[in-house]
C-alpha cells in the first residue's frame, strides 16, 4: 500500500512536462535578451559604416587615424564631439580604458591572488570562514560609492603621497577599479585552489615538503589555469566598469603614456554623453559603436575566462560541470 | 495574449488621461533643478491637487525630452540651438521660451590661490590650453588644473560660446558630472580652476572677471549679475511646446510673480528685474 503512495501518479506527468518547458522558456528568454540587446546596439551603430552623412563626420578611418582638423595645424587624435568641427577619435578613449585596466590589474592581482593563497592554504578554518565572506562582500559595494570615495578621499591621499600634478588620474581610477576587481579574482582563484585534490598535497607532504613548498610548487601551479580565469574575468570587469571611472578618472581624453595624467574611458564616455545626443546623428551612432566594441571585448574576455575555468574542472575532476 | 496587450494599453491610456488634469513634469538643466524643485514645492502647497515633478539631467537632456514630448516644461541654462529648433519643427513642436531667472557663471579658484582676477582673454587661454601655468596670469609657478562640465551641460555650451568663442576646450580639461563635483574638485586642488553657477559655490573662492584689461574686474554677486555689470551672466529659461495654457500658464506666471521670484532669491538664484519679469508673463 505504501509503495503505491510513493509512486507519482500518471496525472502529474503533464505538469512535469509544462514545468520543464516553462523553465526552458526562462533560460531562452535570458539568451534572447542578450542576443537582442547586442543586435540593437549593433544596429544603432550601423550608420557609422553605411550612412554617408554620418561617415562624413565619423568614418572608421576618422575614428582610428590621426586627422587634420584645421588647416595648417598638426594632425592629431582628438575626442571633441560637441565642437563646431566634431572630432571622434577613439584612440584617447582606448588608451584611457587600457590604462585604467592595467592599473586595476596591477593592484588587484597581487592582493586577490595573495588573499586566495592565504585563505585556501594557510588560514585556519575559523579565520577562513571570516575572510572569504568579507572579501566577497566587497563585490557588493555599489560602484558609485567606490567612485565617490576615490573622488574625495583616495585622490587626495595619492596626490599627497606621490605628488601627482593631476589629482584625478589613471592611478586613482585604476586603484578604485582594483577594489571592485579583487573579489572576482579572489573568489575564482580561491575556488581553483581548494579544488586541487588533496591527494596532490598529501603526496607532496609525504615526500617531505613543508607547507610553503606544497602551496607554492604544487597547489599554485595546479591551480594556475583557474587563477588565470579569475584574472581574465576581473579584467573584463575593469574594462566595462563605468561609474567608478566616470567619477575618479578626470575624464580628459588625452593620449599619453603617463599614468599620472587624467584619462577618459569608453564606458564613462558612453555614460556621460548618451543622454544628450540627437537620435540617429553621428555622435549617437559613434557612441553605440563604442558600445558594440565594449560588448564584444567583454564578451570575448568572459568567454575566454569561462573556457579556461571549464578546462580546469575537467582536468581535476575528470568531468564537465 | 492579445487581450492582455489591449487591456494594458487601455489602462495606460486611462492613467495618462487621469493625470492630464494636474500633473506637470519639469526636466532639464542641472543648474536650474534646485530652483525648479523649490518652485514646485511652493506651487503645490498653494494649489493642492496639482502634482509637479522636477528632474535634472542637463539642458540637452531636457530639450530632447521636450522634443520627444516626454516633458511639459524644459528647464534650460542656454537657448536652444538652431539644430534643436529644426528637430522640434520636424516633430511639429513650436518651442515657446520664457526667461525665468538670471544666473552668473562664476569662476572658482582654490582659496589658497593668489590669483584674484582674470580677463576674458586669460580665461579663454586657460580653457583652450594656450595658458598652462599660473605664472602666466600672475600666480604661482604651477600647472593649471582645468576642471569643466560634461558636454551635455548647458553651462558647458554657454561657456564655450561666450568665453571660448566656440573654440574647443583643451584636451586636458577634466570633465566632471555636475557643478557640485567641480566645486569639490577645486576646493581640494590648490591649482584648480572651475566654472559653474553662482548658487553652487561653497568652499571655494570666486575670481573677479573683466572683459578687457581696461575694465574694472567684477566679482559675481546678486547685484552685479542683476544689473548686468558681471560679464559672464545669462538668462535661465523655461521652454514649453507652444504657448502655455491652463495650469502651465498659471505656473509660469506665478514663478514670474514677486512671490515666485522671492523663492528664487531664497535659494540663491538671481531674480529677474521686476519690469522684465512682468513683461515675460504670459497674457
Amino acid at each position: 500500500m505504501n509503495k503505491v503512495k510513493l509512486q507519482f501518479k500518471p496525472k502529474s506527468r503533464w505538469r512535469e512536462f509544462l514545468g520543464e518547458k516553462f523553465i526552458a522558456l526562462n533560460a531562452l528568454v535570458a539568451l534572447a535578451a542578450i542576443f537582442l540587446i547586442f543586435a540593437f546596439i549593433f544596429k544603432e551603430s550601423l550608420p557609422v559604416f553605411t550612412d554617408p552623412e554620418v561617415k562624413e563626420e565619423a568614418s572608421v578611418d576618422k575614428m582610428v587615424f590621426k586627422q587634420v582638423y584645421y588647416e595648417g595645424r598638426e594632425p592629431k587624435y582628438s575626442w571633441q564631439p560637441n565642437s563646431i568641427v566634431p572630432k571622434y577619435s577613439l584612440m584617447p578613449l582606448f588608451i584611457g580604458t587600457v590604462k585604467a585596466a592595467i592599473i586595476a590589474m596591477l593592484f588587484a592581482i597581487p592582493l586577490g591572488v595573495g588573499a586566495a593563497i592565504y585563505s585556501a592554504e594557510f588560514a585556519s578554518h575559523c579565520l577562513r570562514e571570516i575572510i572569504k565572506p568579507v572579501i566577497e562582500l566587497l563585490a557588493g559595494i555599489p560602484s558609485v560609492v567606490l567612485g565617490f570615495f576615490a573622488l574625495i578621499v583616495l585622490a587626495t591621499f595619492l596626490q599627497k603621497t606621490f605628488g601627482f600634478v593631476f589629482r584625478l588620474n589613471a592611478v586613482n581610477a585604476g586603484m578604485a577599479l582594483g577594489v571592485a576587481v579583487i573579489p572576482i579574482i579572489f573568489t575564482v582563484a580561491e575556488d581553483a585552489m581548494t579544488s586541487v585534490p588533496n591527494s596532490l598535497r598529501d603526496a607532496a607532504l609525504a615526500l617531505g615538503a613543508n607547507p610553503w613548498q606544497v602551496s607554492l610548487t604544487v597547489v599554485l601551479p595546479a591551480a594556475l589555469p583557474g587563477i588565470a580565469a579569475g584574472v581574465i574575468l576581473g579584467f573584463g570587469r575593469a574594462i566595462g566598469e563605468t561609474m567608478i571611472v566616470l567619477m575618479a578618472s578626470g575624464n580628459a581624453a588625452i593620449i599619453s603614456a603617463s599614468f599620472a595624467d587624467s584619462i577618459r574611458t569608453i564606458s564613462a564616455t558612453i555614460a556621460a554623453e548618451l543622454a544628450e545626443v540627437v537620435f540617429g546623428g553621428a555622435h549617437y551612432s559613434v557612441l553605440f559603436f563604442l558600445g558594440t566594441l565594449l560588448f564584444v571585448f567583454t564578451f570575448l574576455i568572459n568567454m575566454g575566462g569561462d573556457y579556461i575555468l571549464t578546462r580546469i574542472k575537467v582536468k581535476f575532476q575528470g568531468r564537465l560541470k | 495574449m492579445k487581450k492582455i496587450i489591449t487591456l494594458t494599453l487601455v489602462l495606460l491610456f486611462g492613467v495618462s488621461l487621469l493625470n492630464a488634469g494636474g500633473n506637470i513634469t519639469i526636466k532639464g538643466s542641472d543648474t536650474l533643478v534646485r530652483l525648479g524643485q523649490r518652485w514646485a514645492e511652493e506651487y503645490m502647497k498653494l494649489n493642492p491637487g496639482v502634482v509637479v515633478q522636477v528632474s535634472g539631467g542637463g539642458t540637452g537632456t531636457g530639450i530632447a525630452a521636450l522634443i520627444n514630448g516626454s516633458t511639459d516644461i524644459c528647464q534650460a541654462s542656454r537657448d536652444m540651438k538652431e539644430k534643436e529648433y529644426k528637430q522640434a519643427e520636424v516633430r511639429g513642436i513650436k518651442p515657446y521660451r520664457v526667461a525665468v531667472s538670471l544666473d552668473g557663471i562664476s569662476i572658482f579658484l582654490n582659496e589658497k590661490n593668489p590669483v584674484k582676477e582674470l580677463t576674458f582673454a586669460q580665461l579663454k587661454g586657460i580653457y583652450t590650453g594656450a595658458i598652462t601655468n599660473w605664472k602666466e596670469v600672475g600666480g604661482n609657478d604651477a600647472r593649471i588644473i582645468v576642471y569643466g562640465r560634461e558636454n551635455n551641460s548647458g553651462t558647458y555650451a554657454f561657456f564655450k560660446e561666450h568665453v571660448l568663442d566656440e573654440e574647443d576646450y583643451s584636451d586636458y580639461t577634466q570633465t566632471l558630472p555636475g557643478t557640485a563635483a567641480v566645486v569639490n574638485a577645486v576646493a581640494k586642488d590648490v591649482n584648480g580652476i572651475g566654472y559653474g553657477g553662482i548658487a553652487w559655490a561653497t568652499g571655494v573662492r570666486y575670481a573677479a572677471i573683466k572683459k578687457t584689461d581696461q575694465d574694472q574686474a567684477v566679482l559675481p554677486s546678486m547685484e552685479t549679475v542683476s544689473n548686468g555689470t558681471y560679464p559672464i551672466s545669462r538668462e535661465l529659461f523655461w521652454f514649453f511646446s507652444g504657448q502655455p495654457q491652463g495650469e502651465l500658464k498659471k505656473l509660469v506666471n506665478w514663478a514670474l510673480s514677486e512671490e515666485g521670484q522671492k523663492v528664487a532669491e531664497s535659494v540663491d538664484y538671481i531674480p529677474l528685474p521686476r519690469e522684465l519679469a512682468e513683461k515675460n508673463k504670459i497674457k
